[in-house]
């Protein structure tokens, strides 16, 4: 079981690493782009956005705790 | 792979070459066999369900560089410095106690295994995932074999881990291509149509350098009047 939680541990650190709103942030934005293009908008625009704002608030998180 | 060849280096020059090069095969042999077992399972998954995955998986963590190599670029985190890293290694191997079984010190096998795999996790995942949403596989792992040679060779005739390679520059642009390959495969795979189709790509590299650059420059004018802050009170 602990062998379990270390190996769940190790890729969440690998992928996810230690700023987990980055990723939620994605992960939203990707589903806010496929449930637009569903709908029948070329949300082409969306992800960028969400990308740069995603990975400025990452950085003022950074900022602030270093 | 830089960071993966001073670990290979001391464990070598500290605790000997047949443990140090042992542990390399053996992290090289479970990486071969990673990409062999999930390369083919990859390909048999649709096309467009295939790069939702792989592009919000290269964005998440394409993004994890991006953010560290702006902390580094803007004066927030320390720079990488293979050279301190390689004297820290090798002080740690000496201080370590002997522990040889079987003709290999277990120490220098553990410490080259440990190295080699976890930075080598990096290029497999790279290797996957490129290589998956662009049908080719065999070719992405490929160019990552010749960089692996290229550097082993290189750092074979020098002796010493590469410190003169721009390895944050790197970091920075690997980031940088992470993140845009990333954003261009998920919406790809979420239906969406890039407006010039491929071409597009250029666009999104371009947004991403530029967003890059711009933090830099707006987190390092930050440092510096935190600084002149600091130094006022002082």
């Amino acid at each position: 079981m602990k062998w379990l939680r270390n190996f769940g541990r190790f890729w969440w650190d690998f992928v996810i690493g230690d700023d987990w709103r980055v990723a939620a942030l994605v992960f939203a934005g990707i589903g806010a782009t496929a449930a637009l293009a569903a709908g029948g908008v070329n949300a082409w625009w969306l992800l960028p956005l969400v990308v740069l704002l995603a990975l400025w608030l990452s950085l003022r998180r950074a900022i602030r705790s270093a | 792979m830089v960071e993966a060849l001073t670990i290979v280096l001391a464990a070598g020059l500290a605790r000997g070459w047949r443990s140090s090069l042992a542990g390399l095969g053996a992290a090289t042999l479970v990486l071969a066999v990673v990409v062999a077992v999930l390369g083919p399972a990859l390909t048999a998954i649709p096309i467009d369900a295939l790069r939702l995955v792989v592009g919000a998986l290269l964005l998440v963590f394409g993004l994890q560089w991006l953010r560290k190599a702006i902390l580094r670029a803007s004066g927030y985190k320390a720079l990488h410095d293979e050279d301190e890293i390689f004297a820290r290694e090798i002080a740690d191997a000496r201080d370590a106690p002997p522990d040889e079984r079987g003709g290999i010190d277990w120490y220098g096998f553990t410490l080259s295994f440990k190295g080699v795999l976890l930075e080598g996790l990096e290029v497999v995942f790279i290797v996957l995932t490129f290589g998956s949403a662009q049908g080719s596989i065999p070719l992405a792992a490929l160019g990552a074999a010749a960089a692996l040679v290229l550097v082993a060779v290189v750092g074979v005739s020098v002796r010493a881990p590469l410190a003169r390679v721009p390895e944050n520059t790197l970091k920075f642009a690997v980031g940088v291509m992470l993140t845009t390959f990333g954003i261009f495969w998920s919406v790809e795979g979420a239906g969406v149509d890039w407006p010039g189709s491929d071409a597009a790509l250029l666009g999104v590299l371009g947004y991403v350098v530029l967003m890059s650059l711009l933090f830099v420059r707006l987190l390092k004018r930050e440092r510096r009047t935190q600084l002149r802050a600091a130094e006022a009170q002082a």
